[in-house]
């Protein structure tokens, strides 16, 4: 499949981002240098100063919403992707409004707790859409127990399954960029086999 | 009797046991935890009530901190 082919297939879907953290952010920027049509960035907290050691933004942008300062660094990127922004912190309500129409999503949050709602409430409602999700990735090294399990008919899990963060194991750029990377990679490969 | 747990043979005592039973015996000790009997969610307020019988298949994974 030539590269034109590929853009070309991804402009006409839609991809949501719930979290634009170190997952979040990375896995955006890789879905919108692939040519993704369009993406839904959900976010409510702000860029912080500890966030630049995984996360992609910049030291300027401290203090903006992360999903404001996405979609900005983005447009640097690509100008013909539609991009939305919302800030809000997601529950089941506004997962079930907000993702209705979305092709994919990309859990993105950094909580077991998060993880866990969206996860339910994604199985309950939309059982029939794709959720990628992201599930241990703290530390480095260790490349070799991060994998990619699918979970039901339409729930893709990466990470290591084991390495929660703590103050002793930190999430760092490489292990998280490789994790966001993958959830992007598997994103590319079920849209491609997509049809609308 | 015998189940499939995360897709490996495992036995048990007694002719059926709940979710939250299971959880205890094998000692699963996260917090967050997803289960599924023969592919359907059951959810955490579900668990007491969920039995698993011979032959089901029963997934448990637990979720972590950190994105």
């Amino acid at each position: 499949m030539t590269e034109t082919l590929i853009r070309n297939h991804l402009s006409h879907f839609e991809v949501a981002i719930a979290g634009c953290g170190g997952l979040g952010s990375n896995a955006a920027v890789a879905l919108a240098r692939s040519g993704i049509g369009k993406l839904l960035l959900v976010d409510f907290d702000r860029v912080e100063l500890s966030n630049l050691n995984r996360q992609y933004f910049f030291y300027d942008q401290i203090g903006q919403y992360k999903a404001h300062a996405l979609a900005d660094n983005i447009r640097k990127i690509d100008r013909s992707i539609e991009l939305k922004t919302i800030i809000v912190k997601l529950d089941e309500t506004s997962v079930t409004q907000l993702f209705a129409r979305v092709d994919l999503v990309i859990e993105a949050f950094d909580l077991a707790a998060e993880k866990q709602m969206l996860l339910e409430t994604m199985l309950l409602n939309f059982p029939e859409k794709p959720l990628i999700m992201g599930n241990g990735m703290a530390g480095f090294g260790k490349f070799e127990l991060i994998k990619q399990q699918q979970w039901d008919k339409q729930v893709y899990i990466c990470g290591d399954f084991t390495n929660e963060i703590s103050e002793d194991n930190p999430p760092l750029a490489p292990r998280v960029g490789i994790v966001a990377n993958m959830q992007a990679n598997l994103a590319l490969e079920l849209i491609l086999k997509m049809r609308k | 009797m015998q189940i499939i747990l995360n897709n490996r043979p495992a036995h048990f005592e007694g002719e059926k046991i709940t979710v939250n039973e299971l959880i205890k015996r094998k000692n699963f000790t996260f917090k967050l935890l997803v289960t599924k009997i023969n592919g359907k969610l059951v959810r955490v307020d579900e668990r007491d009530n969920a039995w698993i019988m011979e032959g089901d298949k029963v997934e448990v994974m637990h979720l972590i901190s950190g994105g």
